[in-house]
């Protein structure tokens, strides 16, 4: 087979086939375009300002290593003027975290960043080795993520940053929505599409760059760059619903690799559907996202509705979803599922009002963004989930399920 | 000839990363001869050498981490002397000597 020219240059010889268009690129055409797609995504989203402090949420995988050194070359040639650092956290999970701290150390050397290392033990008392030896393997991914999505915001305060970027990738953002559309949580599959997620109320805000960068190419980005990145598998139990979704959207890709970024638009247009979420796509249009969008607001931009006409059938849905009071219901926290199905025993799963409009969802009350009472964390509960779950661990009864 | 072509092998290098190197005793880069052709005398290609690898140099008995319904599992790339295997006529891709196949995978965490 002869050598494929690169598209682009017309001169090299081809070495990746992209994904999302099938064109057929030379590693260096392949570099700048991928790191021009990350700059569109950061300028046309107004991810940054002049001066900002942010932090890159780094594992030493490869999303995050990706992330830092595409953030820094990009701060360099275009002149973002952001005063970059990374932030780890130390779940405390021993012979997991240890070899991959050891990278992030490395490459806060290799991008000249400053690195913070926050561990669970200091924030909460508690190392996951610990939460597994009193809970067991089971269920114990929850209180991972509830620490971990805490930790980053705490170091961040720590350290007075009101922005923590992270690794999260287009097959990342897919997956969350295919999992949200099985789980039949609407309000979160809305969330999770979201490039920018907290509003000016929160104390931090939390973005994803790569929203839009296929996994593939961030792999062949850091190979080609030869980006020193380490991979690991966390040694207790994975996420079998997340792996499945995972398998899903891998097979999917094989079949068709541009389903990824449809899944993704997919989830931003359902978005635009449920009532009182904030709508994100690329906001090509220089939107800013703020929690009270109205539905019919536009918010076009990256393909999420180029080539579409006037919208009027979305527009006219979504009146008509605004006008149904059982919009209400629809946004469910787990903190508030949890505290009900402690109460009645039941699981959350039935205690999710359904979309047709019943006695219950009224009375549930509108989310209002609060501070957690024990801990002052944010939150839109009286007790943040944080530090429910530490209290059924301090009693030693840690029966909570969510 | 056709002797001599089926005692043949085919020198050539194979990689692992992102998380393979642990199904291949935790070594990145693993020197192969591969049997110049098949068990049914076609020379050896991509889906021959993913078979190959499966039964000769795999350690981990977990194989459908590496194989899934007789396919390379999605997910894992392969770069053909740096060139993603798409581009080469994937699993068809008639190996040459001295080639320098990787396989990487995305799917595993940071």
């Amino acid at each position: 087979m002869a050598p494929a020219l690169c598209v682009n240059c017309k001169t090299e010889r081809a070495l990746i086939k992209r994904p999302k268009n099938h064109a057929k690129l030379c590693k260096t055409c392949f570099i700048t375009i991928f790191e021009d797609e990350v700059h569109h995504t950061i300028t046309s989203s107004q991810l940054f300002h002049r001066g900002e402090k942010v932090a890159i949420g780094a594992s030493g995988g490869k999303d995050s290593t990706v992330l830092a050194s595409v953030l820094k070359t990009l701060n360099e040639r275009h002149d973002y003027g952001l005063d970059l650092v990374l932030l780890s956290i130390d779940e405390g999970i021993k012979g997991y975290r240890d070899d991959s701290l050891e990278t992030v150390k490395r490459n806060a050397v290799q991008y000249d960043m400053p690195l913070t290392v926050v561990g669970y033990d200091e924030l909460y008392g508690w190392t996951m080795d610990q939460v597994v030896e009193t809970i067991g393997k089971k269920g114990n991914c929850t209180y991972c993520g509830v620490f971990r999505r805490q930790a980053l915001d705490r170091g961040a305060k720590m350290l007075s940053i009101k922005h923590v970027v992270t690794g999260h990738n287009a097959d990342d953002v897919a997956e969350t929505v295919l999992m949200n559309l099985l789980r039949g949580d609407l309000a979160r599959l809305s969330r999770s599409t979201s490039i920018v997620t907290g509003d000016n109320r929160s104390e931090v805000k939390r973005s994803k760059p790569l929203k839009y960068s296929y996994e593939k190419e961030i792999v062949l980005y850091a190979h080609h760059k030869k980006l020193d990145y380490f991979s690991t598998e966390c040694i207790y139990s994975p996420e079998a619903f997340r792996g499945s979704a995972r398998s899903l959207i891998k097979q999917l890709e094989r079949v068709r690799p541009t389903a990824i970024l449809d899944i993704v638009r997919s989830g931003e247009d359902m978005a635009r559907l449920v009532p009182g979420e904030s709508p994100s796509s690329c906001a090509c249009k220089g939107q800013k996202t703020s929690p009270m969008v109205s539905g019919e607001d536009d918010i076009g931009g990256c393909g999420s509705q180029n080539g579409r006409t006037s919208g009027n059938e979305m527009a006219a849905m979504d009146k008509q979803l605004r006008e149904n009071e059982a919009h209400e219901g629809l946004e469910v926290d787990v903190a508030m599922a949890m505290s009900e199905s402690k109460k009645t025993g039941a699981k959350k799963q039935k205690e999710l009002p359904i979309r047709s409009g019943n006695g219950t969802s009224k009375n549930a009350p509108r989310q209002v963004r609060g501070n957690c009472s024990r801990c002052g964390y944010m939150s839109s509960q009286e007790i943040c989930q944080a530090c429910m779950l530490l209290e059924g661990l301090n009693k030693n009864r840690a029966q909570i399920q969510i | 000839m056709s002797n001599a072509t089926e005692s043949a092998a085919i020198p050539i290098v194979v990689d692992f990363s992102g998380g393979l190197e642990m199904l291949f005793d935790d070594q990145r880069r693993h020197s192969v001869s591969l049997p110049a052709v098949d068990a049914g005398g076609k020379p050896a290609n991509i889906a021959f050498l993913i078979q190959y690898l499966c039964k000769n140099l795999m350690k981990d008995p977990r194989v459908d981490l590496f194989v899934l319904d007789d396919h390379l599992r999605p997910g894992i790339l392969v770069l053909i002397n740096d060139a993603d295997w798409e581009l080469e006529g994937e699993e068809a891709y008639k190996i040459q000597p001295h080639d320098n196949i990787l396989f990487v995978s995305t799917l595993h965490g940071g």
